[in-house]
């Protein structure tokens, strides 16, 4: 980590442009106004039900929810670096595979492996049942609980961490490690002391998306029947038929997140995260006879519990309800990869437009506004996906009553269009395209652009022949986790598709929401799979750099 | 020229008749008559029937599947431009919730009338159910004698510590029957009643009916409350689960098995309100009445209809006769004497 750069290396000050503040302002627009209506709720007072929840519900809630985060947290850090640095860093028998193999607990939802892991591991499954009828009784395994769900989402969150740590890593050169190498500190010592803190803002960054992804999650707490915040809501709403009340208690929940991401920003301020140097690959580190088994024996534990197991049973699962698949599942796919490929890349470039503007520093206002317009993730999906659908459809009656006035029939301009459906994906993962881009744009130093432009280039040669190459792996990152978030989406996708337009992620829903699971297998594998080929064209681009480098 | 001027004079009349008969024939041929239906049913459910009718009747069917929430809130944001003609659930509650809100139109029709008993109806005509879901108690015979058995509310005795299992209150189906409680007996006896339930519990709530079915078979507990299209659905799979099904509160007077339904209502800014009337009623009738619960193994809401051979080995039992409009009207309550009570 270096601190702030010289002031005679200082870009010199310039008239701020403009464009930033428009970019800024037109996606604050898009995302702001579903924030907008949801707060707009507090206009309608629901003081009996808060004071109920106060009573009898949020106490116990708002617990849980602290102990989810803390865990989650937790564990998804400890998973995420622990692996990236292995895998990124060090050499040991199945490196290779592992270290794409890892990245593929992304595709699989959460709530499919907590459904897998409770019946597997709940009194009635087989391993407890087994066990009974071979020794009468057997251990009780507490799966469904609040140690049980945590480790579920563990093992279903790690990537985001993984993911951009690894990237972080691998970037990050070896010369500071070598540097602290001389300086006396060991290998561990370096790894706390050099490594982990050059990583901050890529492993922050993916933190944040975990946190948010926590705090919004239903379906998977619900598998536990784990009483979270997002319970609440949906508890207010579908319970209590008081969407108000429910608007309210999601509220608080941005305003939480914001505070979060406001403090984390703060405690980075002053701070600078320059490469050193260009990202030299040197020798991995070779680990010791017991370290390099160690090692591989703790990813492969991680890759057999968070994918090999619950792939093995939605494959079962999915053989026994074969007679499900037909010609459809085309249509499925292909409507599921389309979605997830176009939502993905106007995403990232969203996310990228979002990167440069704060990073030509707009002006106090305009960068928070542009922070805020990541909140879209940290909402319980149908919340946003109805904040959506309010002011979608006003514009359209507004339009269609505009068309009745100059005696035309007009039909609705967004609503069961595809633009509506990618805007709307745009509201809700906004911050998964924005933070790893906006880690990887913090290797780009001011001095670089200056070196940069003193060589002659600048404008749109500077962007292509400097930054792209740099922002690569956050634009890739990004794409692949937008991708695989939007494959597995299902209340903004249920919510805004054109008729006809099923989804993987829609059969599953079909099939869930009346308690089939063993049927919802056959999509859900199907989902997965899908889900693994642009994880495996990361990968594959990662390597083939790799190779060039060396 | 004036021949000119005549001619001009005949082409006008000339080409609007010639364009109303285009049009006219161009509108009989291109739009075969079409619905739109907004379902919370699921696809695997509702399509076969759907594909039926268009079939027998040659109305093009659209329908978008969703959780009855968002299907309100996409209703009453789309307001009069809604494209919906037909709006179905699968319970009470929530189209007791979408007739409060003036989402439905009143279905005046001597057809539904006589098919669909009325307790199973909205008063007003504004929603009607299709089929029935009973929820009941289901028990093991090897750890529970049948005579024990006698109402929902006997379930918070004592004698059932540690013997029962539950399925989390976040479901409607155990929001309503709570409802049901409080209809019949008050909030106060109906939240000691809860109570009992909670203190009774073999093991924390279950998130589904499949899973608690499945710890009474396997020993965990002894009993349950669950929808008896669930056990269909296992029994199919194992007949030789030990699950046998007991009908609550047939010996109290004026109550019976709490059921739920499965319906619709026509919306209040259909654009074929006839269209619409037409495939409720479709519904209604025999044929479609075995279908639609058959498909899922639930109960006809017409009762002449006979049941799938599974559940008709159930027996036979007597509904609670309150009207399932209760269900909506007392959900709130029910949610939150839950909450008080402490089940989860």
């Amino acid at each position: 980590m270096t601190q702030a750069a010289t002031p005679i290396l200082a870009p010199v000050p310039e008239a701020r442009p403009l464009w930033p503040r428009l970019a800024i302002g037109s996606l604050a627009a898009l995302v702001l106004l579903p924030l907008a209506v949801i707060f707009a709720s507090f206009a309608d007072p629901q003081g009996a039900v808060w004071a109920h929840f106060g009573e009898f519900v949020l106490p116990r809630l708002v617990v849980n929810t602290l102990w989810l985060l803390i865990g989650v947290g937790f564990g998804t850090a400890v998973l995420g670096i622990s692996l990236a640095w292995l895998t990124a860093v060090c050499e040991f028998p199945g490196r290779r595979w592992l270290s794409w193999g890892l990245l593929l607990p992304l595709a699989v939802p959460g709530y499919v492996l907590g459904f897998v892991m409770i019946g597997l591991l709940d009194f009635t499954g087989p391993l407890q049942t087994a066990w009974r009828a071979q020794f009468g009784a057997a251990p009780q395994i507490p799966i469904r609980s609040r140690g049980g769900v945590i480790a579920v989402m563990a093992l279903t969150l790690y990537p985001y961490v993984y993911l951009v740590a690894r990237n972080a890593f691998q970037t990050q050169g070896r010369r500071a490690l070598e540097a602290a190498q001389t300086l006396g500190l060991g290998r561990v010592g370096g790894f706390f002391r050099v490594a982990l803190p050059m990583a901050r803002p890529w492993i922050a960054g993916g933190l944040a998306l975990v946190l948010m992804e926590t705090l919004a999650d239903f379906g998977t707490v619900a598998v536990f029947n784990y009483d979270t915040f997002t319970t609440a809501i949906y508890r207010a709403w579908f319970g209590l038929y008081n969407l108000s009340a429910a608007s309210q208690l999601a509220s608080l929940l941005v305003v939480l997140v914001f505070i979060a991401l406001a403090l984390e920003q703060r405690s980075r301020r002053g701070q600078r995260f320059t490469a050193g140097g260009r990202a030299d690959r040197g020798q991995r580190i070779a680990l010791g006879p017991v370290a390099r088994w160690l090692a591989a024996l703790w990813c492969g534990l991680v890759f057999a519990v968070a994918v090999a197991v619950p792939l093995a049973q939605l494959l079962a699962w999915a053989w026994q309800s074969r007679g499900d698949l037909d010609v459809r599942y085309l249509g499925f796919l292909y409507r599921s990869l389309i979605l997830a490929a176009s939502g993905a890349g106007l995403v990232v470039l969203l996310g990228l437009t979002l990167a440069y503007a704060l990073r030509a520093r707009p002006g106090r206002g305009a960068s928070f506004i542009g922070r805020l317009s990541t909140l879209g993730y940290a909402l319980p999906g149908t919340v946003l996906a109805v904040g959506f659908y309010l002011p979608m459809s006003a514009i359209d009656n507004g339009w269609i009553a505009l068309g009745t006035y100059l005696d035309q029939q007009w039909t609705p301009l967004l609503g069961g269009t595809l633009v509506a459906m990618l805007l709307a994906y745009a509201v809700r993962f906004l911050a998964v395209g924005f933070h790893p881009v906006e880690a990887a744009l913090h290797r780009i130093t001011p001095s670089m652009d200056e070196a940069a432009r003193n060589l002659g280039s600048g404008g749109r040669d500077l962007l292509a022949r400097v930054h792209l190459p740099l922002l690569r792996g956050g634009i890739a990152t990004a794409s692949v986790l937008v991708f695989v978030d939007i494959m597995k989406e299902m209340p903004i996708t249920l919510m805004t598709r054109p008729f006809g337009w099923d989804t993987l992620a829609i059969r599953v829903f079909e099939m869930t929401s009346e308690g089939e699971w063993q049927r919802a297998a056959l999509p859900a594998v199907t989902l997965v799979i899908a889900g693994l080929i642009p994880v495996l064209l990361l990968m594959r681009g990662g390597d083939t750099e790799q190779i060039h480098a060396t | 020229m004036r021949s000119l001027a005549r001619l001009r004079h005949l082409t006008r009349p000339l080409a609007a008749l010639l364009c109303s008969a285009l049009l006219a024939g161009g509108l009989e041929a291109r739009e075969p008559e079409e619905l739109v239906v907004y379902s919370a049913r699921n696809e695997q459910l509702i399509k076969p029937l759907f594909d039926a009718y268009e079939k027998a009747s040659g109305v093009r069917i659209r329908f978008l599947t969703d959780k009855e929430g968002p299907l309100l809130a996409r209703l009453k944001a789309e307001g009069v431009n809604t494209p919906a003609d037909l709006l179905l659930t699968v319970d009470a509650g929530n189209l007791w919730q979408a007739a409060e809100s003036g989402l439905l139109q009143p279905v005046d029709s001597p057809l539904l009338r006589a098919r669909i008993p009325a307790h199973l109806r909205d008063p007003d005509n504004l929603w009607v159910g299709l089929s029935v879901r009973a929820r009941t108690v289901v028990y093991n015979p090897d750890r529970v004698d049948p005579a024990e058995l006698s109402s929902y509310a006997a379930l918070a005795d004592p004698q059932w510590r540690g013997r029962l299992c539950l399925r989390t209150s976040n479901k409607v189906y155990n929001q309503s029957l709570v409802a049901m409680l409080i209809a019949e007996r008050g909030e106060q006896a109906a939240e000691s009643i809860v109570r009992g339930w909670v203190a009774n519990l073999a093991t924390p709530p279950f998130a589904d009916d499949t899973a608690a079915l499945k710890a009474v078979a396997a020993g965990q507990c002894d009993l349950t409350l669950v929808n008896t299209y669930y056990l269909g659905r296992l029994l199919k799979e194992d007949p030789a689960l030990p699950l046998k099904v007991f009908w609550p509160n047939q010996r109290e007077e004026g109550s019976g098995v709490h059921v739920n339904i499965s319906g619709g209502g026509v919306t209040r800014h259909a654009k074929h309100p006839e269209a619409a009337r037409k495939l409720l009623e479709w519904l209604a009738s025999d044929e479609a009445q075995a279908a639609f619960a058959g498909e899922n193994l639930e109960y006809p809401a017409n009762p002449e209809v006979t049941v799938a051979p599974l559940v008709a080995s159930w027996g036979e039992f007597r509904q609670s006769p309150l009207n399932v409009a209760f269900a909506g009207a007392h959900q709130g309550a029910a949610v939150k004497l839950m909450d008080r009570a402490g089940y989860r």
